[in-house]
């Protein structure tokens, strides 16, 4: 088996672990050669940090993932470890204090072996607005691998890490796992604190994880779900025991076909992918429910108003005064403003900070983010109403499969509505994942599971069933088997 | 003429041990930059998390003023860039505040007013900008970032500076009151910023007004209210227009002096701060904000009237603030029952000596060296004759300056007043021979001579004898 760790899941490690078949610090080694093999390749990683890595395997480990290797998107704060967002505004930023993501996951044994590359500041469905360059899918590296938390899922896709963190404001988790064919999980807002996670647009950013398997997500979530003293919108619902929870029967459970995520945007190829991963479902007990949302044609604009309003206000911190980019040579506290921020961002952010400042001006404010903010209500409303009647929601997660680098930069629209089937998710704060379902053309499709609040262990229980029942979850890209 | 019309904005910055947000402390004076924590400097990732205690003050007052209490409120960022301000917003409250409604009575003339408040809502404070410290540069000490405030809205109903000075006064003895203020203005823990607007009479729309911003005293606010309001005036009998603009007081040159005009006003984008989640308080809350309130200075006033027959007068100096009331009312409760005036002669010696001394020194009420008991013992010593007025002082001044005890000073000053009839009469007999004209005089009918008599008397007696007791005694002695 030598050599070949990187093909196993978080739980085949465990098990091998827990046997004596490796150590820690074989797979430190292992898995850091892989990323000096093929990182360069897929510009996954922004930051490495193999000698805490070594370290830390070095040492006794205790807890539920202790001894297995992981990466960070780049937006959690690590202490000591530089934490850049992949902007230029953070691009010497070294916290002094780490998310509370990443101290579970450090409780719970977990080695950190490096920062994932991303969209900046999470903003873009293609990781091509990140300083430090785009991030290649494993599957063809002329594509994207999705985003915002490109490199943590091109990262797991290519065997660099059997799992990294990401988050999701509005598909940042679930769209690359699509795309480069992993399990993605996005829990219920307010399931994972936010604190140490360097905010987008507040009432939308959650944690999630990226990995090969639903069950893989479970062994995440349970050890970082919960509330938080420091994230006064963390929930105090009860952690479920979400690895024991897996086993729990699918027969019987029924699942809403939404009639609005078959819309005239979607491939007809990954449409087809869809039926076929509900028919396994109804294969395996589940009843299959038409139902509809009709209001689910809101859900872009909405996004595009109520998250560009809070990132404008979100990255207003970043003024060249305490840390960060800070223009030199500057006559005036208008320009250090002017040059810091105009230096320090890149367009895509830039665009969503005005977008965001305008709606929130006097005069438009009533027009736009209040408009927004009803038309958010009433969506939720429908996924609640809908989610009354079924147990779990299903759909493609993407319209299309990976795209080519640079295809939609020109064309921000064209850009957004990528995330049509995962943005409403956010603005009603449900739970979702996305399983791979099979592919198009070489590339992955998958499919999404959506769940009512705090939901989340049906909905990975579903996908572990699903997962029982298909292999597209085992397969992986040739060039980096 | 005209009608002025003022309405004030009060910061008073809430006695918390932390911030509104984080747990840093609020120590007053402690060095820059050594009280901001990572929330407080907006560091990325970090989140605010509310202060139950700073919400618990903020319903106490909302109680204390006969305010609604909102059951459900919000925190909403105001959107502006200054390098005092951390993330760029001030998380405070606008659209949906905690305490909406409520009044405050303030003493006008002979009269009570009551001034209705549109609102108070709780907001953080942002640091401080030095621009003296370093020429050409600006240093930031951001301690105070983050520092809890509740800003006390008027509705525009205060009619002259006087008013102004006496709500501002009335909102200050309150917030000591509830213990939800240390009420010290030289370190800005109440600020005040007041808008003011002129109109021909009362029943004509309000006039455009100007916003007086960061007055720190009562002086300061009727200085700069009088300079305002003339300056009004004079722009509107010249046939001008006021410009609605914020103005800066200079109380060095005592005039009010545009900061910014309404053209280049802010746009401070508020929106609900999707950080927070609505502030909800529910009944424990509203329970303990309760169980904190103290009996507040107009009902303590009215019983000082009733247990005590205080003049309302002095009712009001005595509740003006809550240790001053509570060290008066240490001394009337050891006096009462002992004479029939004892509470009120308490109450003048509470008010005249008591405060002079402290004054002379420069210290507050709190620090007094001299305890409640010992000038107790002193009021029973005047109520029961014992001590004359001139004597008493020059106790008092002995017990002020000493440990010794009043009875034990009354015996080494040899102070004791003369109260004895028979050597009051031998003192009237010694004073009658010495001056026979002035007799023959007071019995031709020049009565005010009593009071030679007595007073000659009394300066005998080293000022010890008992001087109502001398004036029946001569009357007596004279026959009329």
């Amino acid at each position: 088996m030598r050599g070949e760790w990187h093909a196993r899941d978080v739980r085949g490690l465990l098990d091998a672990l827990a046997r004596g078949e490796v150590t820690p610090a074989v797979l430190v080694e292992h898995f850091l050669e892989r990323i000096a093999e093929h990182d360069p390749a897929l510009n996954c990683f922004v930051t490495r940090t193999a000698e805490e890595a070594r370290r830390r395997a070095a040492r006794p480990l205790a807890g539920a993932l202790a001894g297995i290797p992981l990466a960070h998107k780049d937006i959690f704060c690590t202490a000591g470890v530089r934490t850049t967002c992949a902007s230029r505004m953070l691009s010497d930023f070294v916290p002094p204090y780490d998310a509370t993501v990443v101290r579970r996951l450090d409780e719970a044994g977990a080695i950190v072996l490096g920062k994932t590359n991303m969209d900046e500041f999470a903003m873009g469905s293609s990781n091509e607005t990140s300083v430090f360059g785009p991030v290649r899918n494993p599957w063809d590296p002329e594509r994207v691998p999705g985003g915002s938390s490109g490199g943590s899922a091109a990262a797991v896709a290519a065997g660099l890490v059997p799992a990294a963190s990401g988050t999701d404001t509005g598909g940042s988790v679930r769209q690359p796992a699509a795309f480069c064919g992993l399990s993605g999980l996005k829990p219920t807002y307010g399931r994972l604190s936010r604190y140490g996670m360097i905010a987008f647009a507040s009432s939308l950013d959650q944690a999630g994880f990226l990995a090969r398997t639903a069950e893989d997500l479970a062994r995440l979530l349970v050890v970082t779900a919960g509330a938080d003293a420091r994230d006064a919108t963390s929930s105090p619902e009860a952690v479920v025991d979400y690895p024991a929870a897996l086993e729990a029967p699918i027969r019987g459970r029924t699942i809403g076909v939404v009639k609005e995520f078959r819309d005239a945007g979607l491939d007809p190829r990954v449409a087809r992918l869809a039926d076929e991963a509900l028919a396994v479902l109804e294969r395996c007990g589940a009843r299959l429910v038409d139902v509809s949302l009709p209001r689910l044609g809101l859900a872009v604009p909405i996004y595009y108003i109520l998250a560009p309003a809070e990132c404008s206000a979100n990255l207003a911190r970043y003024d060249g005064v305490r840390y960060g980019h800070r223009a030199h040579d500057v006559a005036s506290l208008e320009e250090l403003y002017a040059r810091s921020r105009g230096e320090g961002f890149g367009p895509e952010v830039k665009r969503r900070i005005m977008i965001g400042t305008y709606v929130l001006s006097h005069g438009y404010y009533d027009a736009y983010y209040l408009k927004a903010e009803r038309a958010r209500a009433l969506l939720q409303k429908d996924f609640l109403r809908v989610l009354a009647e079924v147990d779990v929601l299903a759909g493609p997660t993407t319209p299309t499969v990976a795209f080519r680098i640079g295809e939609k930069n020109d064309d921000p629209l064209t850009m957004y509505l990528n995330d049509i089937y995962t943005n409403a998710v956010n603005l009603a704060g449900l739970p979702a994942l996305s399983i791979p379902m099979g592919f198009v053309d070489g590339l992955p499709a998958g499919l999404q599971l959506i769940g009512a609040p705090f939901a989340e262990a049906p909905l990975l229980s579903v996908a572990h069933r699903y997962q029982q029942a298909t292999e597209w979850h085992r397969a992986r890209p040739p060039r980096f088997a | 003429m005209w009608d002025t019309v003022i309405g004030l904005e009060v910061h008073v910055q809430l006695l918390t041990e932390s911030k509104l947000f984080s747990p840093t402390s609020t120590r007053f004076g402690a060095p820059p930059n050594t009280q901001a924590g990572l929330v407080d400097l907006g560091f990325p990732g970090t989140l605010p998390v509310p202060n139950r205690a700073a919400v618990r003050m903020a319903v106490a007052f909302g109680l204390a003023v006969g305010g609604r209490i909102a059951v459900r409120s919000r925190f909403a960022r105001k959107s502006y860039f200054y390098p005092d301000l951390p993330k760029g917003y001030q998380i405070s409250q606008y659209d949906e505040p905690i305490v909406v409604g409520g009044a405050i009575a303030i003493g006008v003339g002979e009269g009570v007013k009551t001034v209705p408040l549109v609102r108070a809502h709780l907001e953080e404070d942002a640091g401080k900008s030095l621009h003296d410290l370093y020429p050409g540069r600006t240093a930031l000490d951001l301690n105070r970032a983050g520092i809890p405030l509740l800003e006390i809205v008027s509705s525009p109903s205060l009619a002259s500076p006087e008013e102004a000075v006496a709500y501002l006064k009335e909102l200050h003895t309150l917030v000591c009151y509830l213990g939800i203020c240390d009420g010290n203005m030289q370190e800005g823990s109440l600020r005040c910023d007041a808008n003011v607007s002129l109109r021909p009479s009362p029943e004509a729309p309000l006039g455009t007004r100007t916003e007086i911003k960061n007055l720190n005293s009562f002086r300061f606010l009727e200085q700069a209210l009088t300079y305002e309001i003339r300056r009004q005036a004079e722009v509107l009998e010249a046939g001008g227009t006021v410009a609605q603009e914020t103005r800066l007081y200079d109380p060095d040159r005592r005039e009010t002096r545009p900061m910014r005009s309404k053209e280049e006003a802010e746009d401070y984008r508020y929106f609900p701060d999707p950080d927070l989640l609505p502030l909800v308080v529910d009944e424990t809350l509203r329970a303990e904000a309760q169980a904190m309130l103290p009996e507040l200075p107009r009902a303590r006033a009215e019983r000082f009237v009733r247990a005590y027959g205080l003049e309302p007068y002095a009712a009001g100096v005595l509740t003006s603030s809550r240790p001053l009331a509570d060290y008066y009312e240490a001394v009337a409760s050891a006096v009462s029952g002992k004479g029939k005036d004892s509470a009120r002669t308490a109450a003048h010696w509470v008010m005249g000596d008591l405060l002079g001394a402290l004054n002379r020194q420069g210290i507050g009420i709190e620090a007094c060296p001299l305890a409640p008991t010992r000038l107790a013992a002193l009021v029973l010593r005047v109520e029961d004759g014992t001590l004359s007025g001139p004597k008493a002082k020059e106790v008092f001044e002995a017990l002020w300056a000493g440990t010794e005890e009043v009875d034990a000073l009354i015996e080494r000053l040899g102070a004791r007043q003369i109260n004895d009839r028979e050597a009051l009469l031998e003192l009237v007999d010694r004073i009658l021979d010495a001056h026979p004209r002035q007799r023959q005089d007071y019995l031709a009918g020049k009565d005010k001579l009593l009071g030679f008599f007595v007073g000659q008397a009394v300066k005998a007696s080293g000022g010890r004898a008992n001087p109502q007791e001398l004036g029946a005694l001569f009357r007596e002695r004279l026959g009329r």
